[in-house]
């Protein structure tokens, strides 16, 4: 097939033996149907469910309006997050600068909703009138008294990936601001995860049952004062999805707080995740208490899933996901309902990322770094695959391949992180597999079943006689 | 209460900077949607990726289609440079590998502001012999600070029209209809129109068959939809053009007037029956046809179903809000069925717009309406909070009001995020019209049904 000269090294096949030299990271070829978005993106995503923050975008109207209310991250007090502040860059300002507007704005949405800190936003074009955001958020802050961090994420910076980094540096700043709280034992903050249909309440669930308290989810239901303090934790437990890792190894460097790197997705993983923490705390409690969580969820989980996993035998799935570790996850978790994995991709993962998804994957997978919608369309005939795991761009495509479809990105609606979640998961994934709908799409085209009848109709009696 | 921070308008400070909750989004948006209405043609964005990905994200959102487009995918170093080598580039790797019959450029708020001249690019790259031989490039500067997605849909619409009709010595026997922004389905009604009508007409663009594509079980990067550059060309002999829609296609429609001596009737998008009426009017005059019965007939089955509504219409309050060239006739059709359009707000600037609600709305004295800016979610919660209304029309934006306010709410224009199906009915022509009306009712009533009390609750209504 026809692939990007320059994207030759952005594909390989799992073999064993040999080594996969895939060439990610790379920025997305002039002139590729990328699938990718900007650092603005992604810092935008992971700061968002911030709950109690303001969030201002100081830009032109475009990237707020696609960034409002996106990510289905929830909250259980303030719904402040929800709402979408631009500073709406004129052709004025673009010209004359926009710190003016942004001091204006800033002031007036403080006074009237007095939220416990605000993020200012840089986009590309803030970048390049060359505004001192900086500045301004200084000037704010100490009029305000609350703390206004810039989040310095014009989007040509690079991918999204770079936005995450961006986004733990602006958390930096707020770590680490209030020393007089004091913990209780057992304190763990948990990184990574942003609540997407309250999966991070499950998981807190599970720590809290094991004995563990925690002190600030970062930043999944988030709040300002659990951050401001989060350097007092014992331990950070990071989801691997890269998006949190950078804040883990700042808060490593300045406040000697280590960290763990976990995943909630699929049985194993999320049953490590539970006993590394205990673990860490070498507390024979809290490994008890774990090990009797997880019997008890395994018990009713595992014969849950077996009716879905024998339905599913022999089905092979596509993926392709924003961070290569959500498609490891994905992978194992396949694998324990009975489908194989044909394709597997990500947008930001890094060569460790994809020398793990070789060695996990049959021999045969196709292993891509950032696609897009030809190549992948191409991937899934080749593979004759039946299921499509992605994001929202990839749905229609699957669709129009006559696929099933499950969104593993910002716009699923279930939980499938944790036990609970692993149902779900199964379930979403057979009931797409499943759909009777499939049959229509398999012989699209209508056909006349009977042979038309020739009889010359004059030849036909006439009832009227 | 997502939105309890919302206060009465009038009880709000002035708000000097800021958009809240904009209602609009940016100008590339709609250049995407006009170029997908060519046939054999892929939008490319020239600026970062993530403005692309966005557009894109936001087009699927809406249609549920997979929306092809590439971008320059700017880096730091371009920002400063100046983008002219990405998209030089890029157009090699585009015409090589995705085979498009034409690139449509369309700029970005970044390119814009480093000053990139798509003009003096798009030349350099045709005399680099970039853009192989019988395939083509058309571009349209849209800075999103400017204007908005509507603007962006009509500067992309004149490129076209810039580029490909040529003036012969023969006049053809049809006519131009230039396509305000509407879904796939109006482009296809109209398409029908112009047939009852016996009408040979070039629709520029038709979405239709692009962005309501069947399913084949494969997936075509360039669906048999579009307006075909053979009849892009044929556009300069036609014997008029009727511009439906003033913001999306007005400029076209004089630039085409200017270059090829084609005159054109400016119309609203047809939306309700005046509109429809004044629209199969110009397509008549324009065409020099007459009005078929068919027609007609449509139109008295319109009629007659509004007369058996009417009295649940008559006084009802309606706030209203999206693109100028939707809801000007919108709001013109919800008078005429006796509604009250207490709030009108579109984000999108432009002085026609409070000309036409000044026209409309002006001797109604509860009636509010503002464009551009300020003209925001925000400012339209507030007006509804002064002075409640009993319906809200407009995009899916609207749902956090209606819910806040437990308002009936009926989804309308662009983009709709959160329902399926709306890009298979039009509610242009009669019968767009009746389908419009229809759900306007059905809103209204379930309202009735949801809240009567028990002995009220009626089993004929
Ligand atoms: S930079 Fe401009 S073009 Fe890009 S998303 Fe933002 S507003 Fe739209
Ligand atoms: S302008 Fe920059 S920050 Fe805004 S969406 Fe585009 S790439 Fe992202």
């Amino acid at each position: 097939m026809d692939i990007l000269k320059e994207r030759k090294n952005q594909v390989a096949t799992a073999a064993s033996g040999s080594p996969l030299n895939l060439d990610c990271g790379k920025k997305s070829t002039a002139g590729a149907v990328s699938q990718r978005a900007c650092v603005f993106c992604g810092s935008r995503v992971v700061l968002y469910p911030i709950t109690d923050a303001l969030h201002l975008i100081h830009g032109p109207v475009g990237c707020a309006a696609y960034t409002w209310d996106i990510r289905g991250s929830l909250s259980s007090g303030s719904e402040m997050y929800r709402l979408s502040f631009t500073t709406d860059l004129s052709e004025n300002e673009v010209v004359f600068g926009g710190e003016k507007k942004l001091y204006k704005s800033l002031i007036e949405l403080i006074d009237k909703h007095q939220p416990k800190a605000a993020f200012v936003y840089s986009t590309c074009i803030v970048g390049v009138i060359g505004d001192d955001v900086e500045a301004v958020c200084r000037r704010v802050s100490k009029e305000k008294g609350i703390d206004v961090l810039p989040v310095q994420s014009e989007g040509f910076n690079g991918t999204k990936k770079d936005g995450y980094k961006v986004a733990c540096e602006a958390l930096d700043k707020l770590v680490g601001t209030d020393n007089e709280a004091q913990l209780p034992d057992y304190s763990i903050n948990i990184l990574g995860d942003f609540n997407l249909a309250g999966e991070l309440w499950m998981l807190t669930e599970y720590y809290k049952k094991m004995g563990v308290n925690i002190n600030a989810t970062i930043t999944g239901d988030g709040r300002v004062d659990d951050i401001r303090k989060a350097h007092k934790a014992s331990l950070n437990v990071v989801q691997c999805s890269g998006a949190m890792m950078h804040l883990a190894k700042l808060m490593k460097d300045k406040y000697d707080v280590p960290f763990m790197k976990v995943s909630y997705f699929g049985i194993e993983d999320m049953s490590d995740a539970l006993y590394d923490v205990a673990h860490f705390f070498k507390s024979e409690e809290l490994f008890k208490k774990a090990q009797l969580l997880v019997k008890e969820e395994l018990g009713t989980l595992i014969p849950a899933l077996a009716k879905y996993r024998e339905a599913l035998q022999g089905k092979k799935a596509a993926i392709y996901v924003g961070g290569a570790f959500k498609a490891i996850s994905l992978v194992k978790a396949l694998r324990l309902i009975g489908v194989q994995t044909a394709v597997v991709g990500s947008q930001t993962g890094n060569k460790e990322d994809y020398e793990v998804l070789k060695e996990l994957c049959d021999e045969g997978t196709i292993i891509v770094d950032d696609s897009n919608p030809n190549e992948l369309s191409q991937f899934v005939i080749q593979t004759n695959s039946d299921i499509f795991i992605g994001g929202v761009k990839e749905r229609p495509i699957a669709y129009k391949l006559g696929l099933g479809f499950c969104d593993h990105n910002h716009e699923r609606k279930e939980a499938l992180a944790g036990y609970e979640g692993m149902l779900n998961f199964a379930k979403e994934i057979y009931a797409t597999a499943m759909s009777p709908v499939w049959q229509f799409t398999r012989h699209h085209k209508m056909r006349s079943s009977v042979a038309l009848d020739q009889t010359p109709v004059d030849s036909l009696p006439n009832s009227k006689e | 209460m997502l939105l309890r921070h919302t206060q009465k308008a009038s009880e709000t400070i002035e708000r000097k900077a800021l958009t809240v909750n904009p209602a609009k989004t940016c100008q590339p948006v709609g250049a995407m949607y006009a170029a997908l209405g060519v046939h054999g043609c892929l939008p490319h964005s020239h600026g970062s990726q993530g403005c692309c990905s966005y557009h894109r994200s936001a087009l699927t959102r809406h249609y549920k289609e997979p929306v092809m487009a590439s971008t320059s995918s700017f880096t730091e170093g371009s920002s400063v440079f100046g983008g002219q080598a990405n998209l030089l580039q890029a157009l090699t790797n585009i015409y090589a590998i995705y085979e498009p019959e034409i690139v449509a450029v369309h700029s970005t708020c970044l390119s814009e502001t480093i000053g990139d001249d798509l003009g003096q690019i798009c030349s350099k790259a045709v005399a680099d012999g970039k853009v192989p031989e019988g395939k083509h490039i058309v571009y349209a500067p849209t800075p999103s600070y400017v204007g908005s997605h509507v603007t962006g849909y009509a500067n992309m619409l004149k490129a076209f029209v810039e580029k490909f009709p040529i003036k012969t010595d023969e006049k053809k026997r049809q006519i131009n209809l230039l396509s305000g922004w509407v879904e796939p389905s109006d482009m296809r009604e109209l398409k029908r129109i112009m047939a009852m009508m016996d009408v040979k007409s070039v629709l520029l663009p038709d979405t239709s068959d692009v962005l309501d594509a069947p399913m084949t079980g494969e997936f075509q990067m360039y669906p048999n939809g579009g307006t075909t550059i053979p009849e892009m060309v044929s556009m300069g002999d036609s014997m008029a053009t009727v511009a439906a829609g003033w913001f999306a296609t007005r400029d076209a429609a004089i630039a085409l007037e200017n270059q090829c001596k084609v005159k054109f009737t400016q119309t609203d998008i047809p939306v309700g029956l005046k509109a429809t009426d004044r629209f199969i009017q110009a397509v008549a005059k324009e065409a020099r046809v007459s009005v078929p019965e068919s027609i007609n007939v449509e139109r008295g089955r319109l009629v007659d179903a509004l007369t058996d509504m009417q009295q649940y219409f008559y006084g009802k309050k309606v706030a209203i809000y999206g693109d100028p060239d939707n809801i000007i006739p919108l709001t013109e059709f919800l008078i005429d069925l006796g509604m009250i359009p207490t709030a009108v707000v579109s984000g999108t600037p432009g002085k026609e717009f409070m000309k036409r609600m000044d026209a409309l709305l002006g001797d109604i004295p509860e009636a509010r309406y503002l464009n551009g800016a300020q003209a925001d979610m925000f400012l339209m919660h507030g007006w509804i909070k002064e002075n409640p209304v009993d319906l809200i029309i407009g995009n899916t934006y609207g749902k956090y009001i209606a819910r806040d306010e437990n308002i009936p709410f009926l989804r309308y224009g662009f983009p709709i995020l959160d329902r399926i199906g709306h890009s298979y009915f039009p509610t242009v022509g009669y019968m767009g019209t009746l389908n419009l009306v229809t759900k306007i009712l059905d809103k209204l009533m379930d309202k009735i049904d949801e809240t009567a009390l028990e002995e009220k609750f009626e089993l004929v209504m």
